[in-house]
């Protein structure tokens, strides 16, 4: 619209006012209606946030505690909880705490930073399609990977720290590139999808060059998978999501002001440029520790935020941040049960589940929301 | 001031060919800048077919294009049975990829969408594998069927899970896509995981190129290449009408909905044969676009008509400068199409001010 900036625009405000400015009474008709109505909302919104956010847990909850109990030697829950306290047969304390916790650790890690990593690019970018997997960050992450498996020869942590450096390098030149008055959200966005076409390219060369047998170790890798998880390789993980949430948690109330747009968030005394900055350094943080850990797992990180979004319907930042990780904790979590335990003898990869499993569901419950709420 | 997220509508500095003209004289500018755009096309296929592995003179080319027999044999097989089919189905693929996307991108009225989102691809490679894996198809020109049923059938699919019962809006078809191309991405591995020859046949279909395609089946996908054409070129006007939001257009007195079904059908016919012709090449219908738009404005009558040449530019030049930066190895034609496209989204992009918000 223009002319909705500063200074009085004639005929914006009601029109015959004789006076040089409309005064402020006009703009808020009936201060205390409003309040009474906007306090009505919130009541409402507060208890189907609880709902939600108590539904997810549970669910998480018990996928957790399937992911103990089954397996190869399914365990009563009486000695999962034993063996969880270290007082159960030797046996079972290895099963448990050796195998089957940090796997379930790992994917609910995973599963909440995808989520989280989801949210932020959306709503930072303001566009569905700005998710890692879409704008570049996870192709980054697996050209990285399939170089450092294919051509280096390399397995197990160093094909993480490849995948992480991948991600990290396209999401600054995505910044770099970006970023001209200020980084604009479809510039960006588009920007990373070039990049992602290159990575993918790179991806293309690389498994059509290599021998086969290679190619298809390295495509394992490409779908997600979580397999044996190593103690190492936990605690870096958990230690880099914690210290994301606490950025997250840090620049949480500025991301809720730049959706009102940059301008808005301006007026209320954000710094715009380093704001968008430090929430995109969190977000590709976010997607590079979970790509690094599992590989990118399809679809999580993309969908996400929209279920969250459409379970709350339009909550708030925080409570839609905290929606979004649950989320991608229950898809990674449910999605590993399913790929461990629904095929007998047959070892699948989570991403390939996420995919054929869980965007059929996320999809449906998307259609359910749209036909009820009307458009998004 | 890049980030005001209004300018959509503006004529914008974007308008290299249109800006500060009347109406008349902008009109023959950018038929002029079409015309040249044609003579465009013929030396990327004069290029295709002189250049390669082994650069073959001009006197050569058009004798063995002419049926004489006179000339080198060998040189005129290799213009013959393999430059000249690679040239026609870049050719044609290319022009249907750029127009393909033009309309994927007002239809979705999201400008980073490309006809990949439809989930034209992912259905075209789960056919493909599983035609290696099934039916032990071995040539890319067997595949020609495969690709086409599954780049439909994932498309209708799309489009019916994202119309529902009130009709597919933009955000709805761009979640669609992105949850069916999952699904089908995940079985296609899961075949792929499972079985290492058929791995080892769609690795090479799966980057996209143009090599050993058979020029015949460009024939035999013409009437589904013409009619996505006409019905493309016939929706530019309705598309102009979409992009003010579907409230607008109604009060313009369009059918929204029907103009939406009409653009999908156009696509999935263009897109699926393109993707049938020369495998996954998207980043064609990504591109091109953008490009058009830059030239021309924001009316997808043109956009949708420079989009056709400048398309076909792309693929046959990038399948050319394969042939020519590997040698004697080749580069396949997807593959070059990112290396090339790439840098010119991004510099299209970083120089825009108007039309991307």
């Amino acid at each position: 619209m223009p002319g909705s900036g500063s200074g009085p625009t004639p005929g914006s405000a009601s029109g015959p006012t004789p006076g040089p400015r409309p005064g402020p009474e006009t703009v808020v008709p009936d201060p205390l209606a409003d309040r009474r109505m906007l306090a009505a909302v919130r009541r409402i919104g507060l208890g189907r946030r609880l709902i939600v956010m108590g539904v997810l847990v549970v669910l998480l909850v018990v996928l957790a505690c399937l992911a103990l109990v089954l397996g190869d030697r399914v365990l009563a829950p009486g000695d999962v909880v034993a063996s969880l306290l270290g007082l159960g047969s030797g046996g079972d304390n290895f099963v448990v705490q050796g195998l089957r916790l940090p796997r379930l650790t790992l994917g609910l890690l995973v599963g909440a930073a995808f989520g989280l990593a989801g949210a932020v690019f959306q709503s930072l970018l303001g566009n569905p399609l700005a998710s890692p997997d879409i704008i570049g960050i996870s192709q980054g992450a697996s050209a990285a990977a399939v170089g450092a498996i294919l051509v280096l020869g390399w397995g197990g942590i160093g094909v993480s720290f490849a995948a992480f450096a991948g991600a990290v390098v396209v999401a600054g030149l995505i910044t770099l590139l970006a970023t001209r008055n200020g980084v604009a959200g479809s510039r960006f966005v588009l920007i990373g999808i070039a990049l992602a076409f290159l990575a993918q390219a790179l991806i293309g060369y690389l498994l059509t060059r290599a021998d086969v047998r290679d190619a298809q170790s390295a495509l394992v890798w490409l779908v997600g998978s979580i397999g044996t998880v190593k103690g190492e390789e936990l605690a870096v993980t958990a230690t880099a999501g914690l210290v994301l949430v606490i950025g997250l948690i840090l620049l949480a109330p500025r991301l809720r002001m730049l959706q009102l747009g940059d301008e808005t968030a301006a007026g209320l005394g954000v710094r715009v440029t380093p704001t968008r900055l430090l929430l995109t350094l969190v977000a590709v943080g976010f997607a590079a520790v979970a790509t690094a850990a599992a590989g990118p797992v399809a679809f999580v990180a993309f969908v996400a935020a929209p279920i969250a979004r459409r379970l709350l319907g339009g909550a708030g930042t925080a409570s839609a941040l905290v929606a979004s990780a649950l989320v991608g904790a229950v898809v990674v979590t449910g999605a590993d049960v399913i790929a461990q335990h629904a095929f007998p003898g047959l070892q699948v990869p989570v991403g390939i589940v996420t995919g054929i499993v869980g965007a059929p569901i996320l999809l449906g419950l998307l259609a359910r929301g749209n036909r009820t709420r009307g458009t998004a | 001031m890049t980030a005001t997220p209004r300018n959509a509508g503006k004529p914008g500095a974007a308008e290299l060919l249109s800006a500060h003209h009347s109406p008349a004289r902008r009109r023959l500018i950018r038929v002029l800048g079409l015309g040249g755009l044609l003579v465009g096309v013929l030396v990327a296929v004069g290029l295709s077919l002189f250049l390669g592995s082994r650069s073959i003179d001009v006197s050569t080319v058009l004798e063995a294009l002419s049926g004489g027999r006179s000339g080198d044999a060998v040189e005129q097989m290799v213009v013959l049975d393999l430059r000249v089919p690679r040239t026609i189905v870049g050719v044609v693929a290319g022009a249907a990829l750029g127009l393909a996307g033009t309309l994927m991108q007002g239809l979705t009225r999201n400008p980073l969408a490309d006809p990949g989102l439809l989930g034209v691809n992912s259905g075209a490679s789960l056919a493909v594998v599983i035609s290696i894996a099934v039916f032990g198809v071995a040539s890319p020109a067997g595949y020609i069927w495969f690709a086409f049923l599954g780049a439909t059938v994932a498309a209708v699919l799309v489009y019916a899970v994202a119309s529902g019962r009130t009709g597919p809006t933009p955000l709805s078809l761009t979640l669609a896509g992105a949850a069916v191309t999952a699904v089908l991405t995940a079985l296609t591995t899961l075949v792929l995981l499972r079985d290492l020859d058929t791995l080892a046949q769609y690795r090479f279909w799966s980057v996209g190129s143009l090599v050993a395609r058979d020029a015949g089946t460009v024939v035999t996908l013409a009437p589904f290449l013409l009619v996505g054409a006409v019905l493309a070129l016939v929706l530019g006007r309705s598309l102009n009408g979409l992009a003010l939001g579907d409230d607008v257009a109604r009060g313009l007195g369009q059918r929204v909905g029907l103009t939406r079904v009409v653009a999908g059908i156009a696509v999935i016919l263009l897109c699926g044969s393109a993707t049938s012709l020369a495998g996954p090449l998207v980043f064609v219908g990504l591109v091109v676009p953008h490009v058009a738009r830059r030239l021309v404005g924001a009316d997808f009558r043109w956009i949708a008509a420079y989009s056709l040449p400048l398309g076909a530019i792309l693929l046959v030049l990038a399948d050319t400068l394969g042939r020519l930066i590997a040698q004697p190895a080749e580069l396949e034609a997807g593959i070059v199409v990112a290396v090339i496209g790439a840098p010119v989204l991004i510099a299209l992009v970083r120089r825009d001010r108007g039309v991307i918000r």
